[in-house]
């Protein structure tokens, strides 16, 4: 079997991806090193799930080449699933067991060791050890999201993708999600967040990317940018790739 | 823990992983009881409108017996079905089973296990009932037999249609549709062979009905493993 390979943790060349006639991803090039957190932003359509999906093993490419961890999709997929954890806008667990049973069930899939002690540590860290018996269908939105954050890091992945995961919570509840993912990004691993919420993910990525129409529009490390200028640099990098629009006199004949 | 520390996680055996689908679909069935009360409701109904709409002779009833019962298991399987794997769509499971580093003919065999053993549970709570009905001796092992092959072939095929129809908006009507016609080879002999058992036949006459029922479930069984994969791809 393949190892890993020293060089990016995730590497992106030329993908391209198509529903139909519908082109979703025209070519996108990202690479995200070992220990990067990354904040993948952008415009509603522009293909930053998609994208997700695609690094998650859930979805396969038209074309181009897509590696994780070494190892390239979606031939061995199989293998680089183990390096994986994805939190979603949905929590993929099952709301009639209860959260103690949601991770001992994702902890035989994953045939992680000393499964209770690591279910009891990771249910401790996300608050909910005094709800570990209640089924996950009596939970909040908030709640379901910091126990989906628990099953992503069950098996300890050295990639970690959070799609839109602010998704429906508020205020109080997204601070709290914030407090968890702080932490994550300093244990070393590599995290590509997708998400809107610009203030938030100022506060945890270390490098922006802006997705627009399916293509890398832009790129800036967290030291060459303020958060004051965040918002600026992100409207530059959707305006600048938006198509010319028709001037007003052009048409008229 | 650090993720430079982790040990890398191993791929979990093909058997494991389909052990752990069969135990979080029993522990989530316990907790809710929601498939096999649905399934158990519709069931009753079924038998119900058979006897009191149709009034047989004692006679009449013997010879149609067998079809009522796998009329019964039928229809309340395809409410079983779609149930089982609406769960998995709920909340987005189906992603995390996805996602997880094993072979996906676990997620399949791993379902149809479950479903198996949910369709036996409903067998041995509507076969008393049919007997009862009908006035008919369904105590037969040869009958039980039957049951068990004839279960398997249809939750074989159900399954593997159950997550093709489960990403469809119209997963309600489509699993139908496509699974009565594709099940008529496990039903039909699972029908004469059912039959043969119950009214005392010599194995002979309906052995080539169990020989065709062994065939079709290893057939269904083999298919859905192999395309199961390609069916969870987009």
């Amino acid at each position: 079997m393949s190892t890993p390979s020293t060089g990016p943790m995730i590497a992106v060349r030329r993908l391209v991806k198509r529903f139909g006639l519908r082109v979703v991803l025209r070519g996108v090039d990202l690479e995200v090193q070992a220990g990067e957190f990354v904040a993948l932003l952008g415009p509603n359509g522009a293909g930053k799930t998609t994208l997700l999906r695609i690094l998650a093993t859930l979805s396969r490419p038209n074309h181009g080449e897509v590696r994780l961890a070494g190892y390239r999709l979606p031939g061995q997929a199989s293998a680089a699933r183990r390096y994986l954890g994805l939190v979603s806008h949905q929590p993929l667990l099952y709301g009639d067991l209860s959260a103690e049973q949601n991770l001992r069930f994702y902890a035989r899939l994953y045939s992680v060791p000393r499964a209770g002690e690591r279910i009891a540590a990771l249910l401790e860290r996300v608050g909910l050890a005094s709800r570990r018996r209640d089924p996950v269908r009596t939970f909040s939105r908030g709640m379901q999201q910091r126990l989906a954050i628990a099953r992503a890091l069950l098996h300890d992945p050295r990639i970690l993708l959070l799609d839109e995961p602010y998704t429906g919570l508020d205020q109080d509840a997204a601070a709290r999600l914030d407090a968890l993912l702080r932490p994550i990004a300093a244990e070393g691993r590599t995290v590509l967040m997708a998400s809107h919420n610009l203030p938030r993910v100022a506060a945890l990525a270390s490098r922006f990317v802006v997705l627009s129409r399916g293509r890398i529009a832009a790129s800036v490390s967290r030291e060459h940018i303020s958060d004051q200028d965040l918002l600026d640099f992100y409207r530059a990098a959707v305006m600048a790739d938006r198509p010319a629009a028709p001037s007003a006199s052009g048409g008229a004949a | 823990m650090t993720a430079s520390q982790a040990p890398a996680p191993r791929e979990t055996p093909l058997w494991r992983a389909m052990l752990a689908i069969v135990w979080k679909d029993l522990t989530a069935e316990w907790r809710s009881r929601e498939l096999l009360s649905s399934m158990m409701v519709f069931a009753l109904s079924v038998i119900f409108i058979f006897n009191f709409a149709l009034e047989l002779d004692a006679r009449t009833r013997a010879t149609v017996i067998g079809g009522v019962l796998w009329s019964t298991f039928t229809f309340a399987g395809t409410l079983g079905l779609n149930r089982s794997m609406a769960a998995e769509k709920d909340r987005g499971a189906l992603d995390g089973l996805l996602l997880a580093p094993m072979d996906r003919s676990a997620i399949y065999l791993g379902k149809v296990l479950a479903n198996w053993l949910f369709m036996l549970f409903m067998a041995a709570l509507v076969v008393p009932l049919v007997s009862v009905f009908y006035n008919q001796n369904l105590f037969s092992p040869g009958l039980w037999g039957v049951i068990a092959l004839g279960s398997l072939g249809y939750v074989a095929v159900g399954t593997l249609l159950a997550a093709m129809a489960v990403q469809a908006r119209t997963r309600d009507m489509l699993l139908p549709i496509l699974l009565l016609p594709l099940v008529l080879p496990v039903l039909i002999p699972a029908v004469r062979a059912s039959m043969g058992f119950l009214r005392g036949l010599p194995w002979e006459d309906f052995a080539g009905a169990v020989h065709l029922l062994v065939a079709t479930d290893l057939i269904f069984l083999a298919v859905g493993y192999m395309l199961f994969d390609t069916v969870m791809a987009e």
